[in-house]
């Protein structure tokens, strides 16, 4: 395992490097001159010499680079252009808000698709499993920017349970954290059943039954325990497209986070802000990527075994 | 096999649906997109106006019909330059081997490091909003997907017995690449390609739900859905069908898909367990 384990890590730089890498190659990618596009063509002398100076605008690109990387690896992610705070602070007080909104949609589209993952694949061909699994098509296709809005209509307007934004309450989590973990839990659903359904008719669940276990204790102990092994890799490569969701997520319901975030850099032209966020949204998927692949590891002993560097 | 062919069925239905009012809108729609009756604002629907009108008293029906030509002409582009760029890169890389496979794999790696939306958006946020520029963004992401797949197909395809049997008999490159691998590489690319007109179409909605998408007065569903969001209280019809509309074309590809994969590659059916 350890040496899996390193294996695993020594591949992180590489692709840690090529993430900063690519982020650092937008701001080349702007037609014409940066200064205009990120100040405007009407901005004073003085800011556009103090912006040029803190990206080193004059300097060679390599050499912009390396100043870029100089920058990281102190922690310096420069600093907003229209707050004129920290970018590194900015990230680090709404980057609690992400997570939690994140964790919470996790929570919620597992609370759903477990037992009705579970219920569909032992009551195969049943209403309940044609309706679960309708149910699980359109939750996969419908668009958290539309749901949001549907939500809030239903459950904030209409019935008045819920707050229509905002933060502060457990109860303004609800609405975002079930706008993003709806075609989670819809693609999670499908999986459980599916990967449940493969391992319902092994030997293993034979012989468990055999021994006189209750239904309940072969399905839940023995055949959950091997059926969650792609689920759990599944949530790890889900967490990209939750960070993604939380973009627009967070827009419809004013949620103080890391995607309302981004899209007021964008709307401001704050390019150091904007760096930022893309940087620390796109690591923490690395690393959560990491992380599902060592648990996946840890779990099944022939990935170790069997796979290369990767 | 009828469960099959009724998703493909289904599929067809919303994508020749999809076709027709691409092609037919100017006939279909009641009213030219754009023109605004301001004293009709926020009508809801009726007789005269079947799906209600928005704030500036542009009927909607008329503005999604429109609106299905960006979706469909954004959705059916980004799938296909995607799947052009990803299957060469990705099948040339596969079968030189060596350096050029070691450099698209790391560039495929930080790529899929990052949110696809993530990356597309922050394309939109320096390229600057335009359809054109959409479709660059979405594509910029989109080819990675196929890139991945073609590598992996060609990798296996390449060491079968039938591509050996052609090399050894001393047929070239290109006549290997054209007659043996392309043939095989299609049936999954294609099934990729229609799951990415699905996704582009979303893509497309989600930027221009935030704003950075196609720009007014273009009628763009998910421009539709951003402005209707304002009046979800007053006027929730300015939000539910451009949403429906988005729903249903997403479902029709990727019953589309499904029904493909399940024809073009039989041995699925038979192993799928769901």
């Amino acid at each position: 395992m350890s040496r899996y384990l390193l294996r695993r890590l020594a591949w992180l730089v590489p692709t840690c490097l090529g993430v900063v890498s690519l982020i650092f190659l937008l701001r080349p990618l702007i037609p014409g001159d940066p200064v205009d596009f990120i100040l405007g063509e009407s901005a004073q002398a003085a800011d556009r010499e103090a912006l040029r100076r803190a990206f080193h605008l004059d300097e060679p690109l390599a050499r912009q680079y390396l100043l870029f990387l100089e920058g990281l690896a102190r922690g310096d992610l420069g600093v907003s252009i229209h707050s004129r705070r920290p970018v590194a602070r900015l990230i680090l007080e709404r980057y609690p808000a992400t997570l939690k909104l994140t964790l919470a949609s996790i929570l919620i589209a597992l609370v759903l698709a477990l037992p009705l993952g579970v219920l569909s694949a032992v009551r195969r061909e049943s209403a309940l499993d044609h309706t679960a699994m309708a149910g699980a098509l359109l939750g996969a296709a419908m668009p958290n920017f539309w749901l949001g809005p549907l939500l809030i209509l239903l459950f904030a307007v209409q019935l008045g349970w819920l707050p229509v934004s905002g933060a502060g309450s457990p109860a303004h989590l609800v609405l975002p954290a079930l706008t993003l973990g709806t075609s989670l839990a819809a693609i999670l659903t499908r999986m459980v059943r599916s990967s449940l359904l493969e391992v319902i008719g092994q030997e293993y669940m034979t012989t468990a039954r055999a021994k006189g276990l209750s239904e309940g204790v072969v399905i839940c102990k023995h055949g959950l325990r091997n059926a969650l092994i792609p689920v759990i890799t599944l949530l790890g490569l889900q967490f990209g497209a939750l960070l993604a969701g939380s973009i627009i997520t967070e827009t419809i319901f004013a949620w103080p986070g890391l995607g309302r975030l981004t899209v007021t850099a964008i709307q401001a032209r704050d390019f150091p802000l904007l760096q930022g966020c893309l940087l620390t949204i796109s690591l923490s998927y690395v690393l959560i990527n990491l992380l599902t692949d060592l648990a996946y590891a840890a779990a099944d002993p022939r990935i170790r075994l069997n796979r290369g560097g990767r | 096999m009828s469960r099959l062919n009724l998703k493909l069925r289904l599929g067809l239905a919303v994508l020749a649906a999809l076709m027709a009012s691409n092609l037919l809108a100017p006939a279909l729609s009641p009213f030219p997109p754009l023109e605004q009756r301001l004293e009709e604002g926020l009508n809801p629907p009726s007789l005269s106006h079947p799906l209600g009108q928005d704030k500036f008293g542009r009927d909607v029906l008329s503005r999604l019909l429109h609106g299905a030509r960006v979706s469909l002409l954004i959705g059916l582009s980004t799938a296909l330059v995607s799947l052009l760029i990803g299957a060469l890169l990705g099948a040339a890389a596969a079968y030189l081997g060596g350096w050029a496979d070691e450099l698209l794999t790391r560039v495929i790696d930080v790529l899929l490091a990052f949110p696809g939306i993530l990356l597309a958006l922050a394309l939109m946020a320096i390229l600057g909003p335009s359809l054109n520029n959409v479709i660059l963004a979405l594509c910029a992401v989109g080819w990675v997907g196929y890139a991945r797949l073609a590598r992996g197909q060609v990798l296996s395809l390449r060491e079968r017995e039938f591509v050996l049997a052609a090399r050894a008999a001393g047929a070239g490159l290109g006549r290997v690449v054209v007659v043996h691998l392309l043939p095989n590489l299609l049936a999954p690319l294609l099934v990729e390609a229609t799951f990415g007109v699905g996704s582009a179409i979303v893509a497309e909605a989600g930027l221009s739900f935030l704003g950075f998408g196609v720009q007014p007065p273009t009628p763009s569903w998910g421009a539709m859905l951003n402005q209707g969001r304002q009046f979800l209280l007053v006027a929730p019809h300015l939000t539910t069908f451009p949403g429906l509309a988005i729903l249903v074309v997403v479902l029709g590809f990727n019953f589309l898909g499904d029904g493909l994969r399940d024809r073009l590659d039989p041995r699925l059916t038979r192993s799928r367990v769901n």
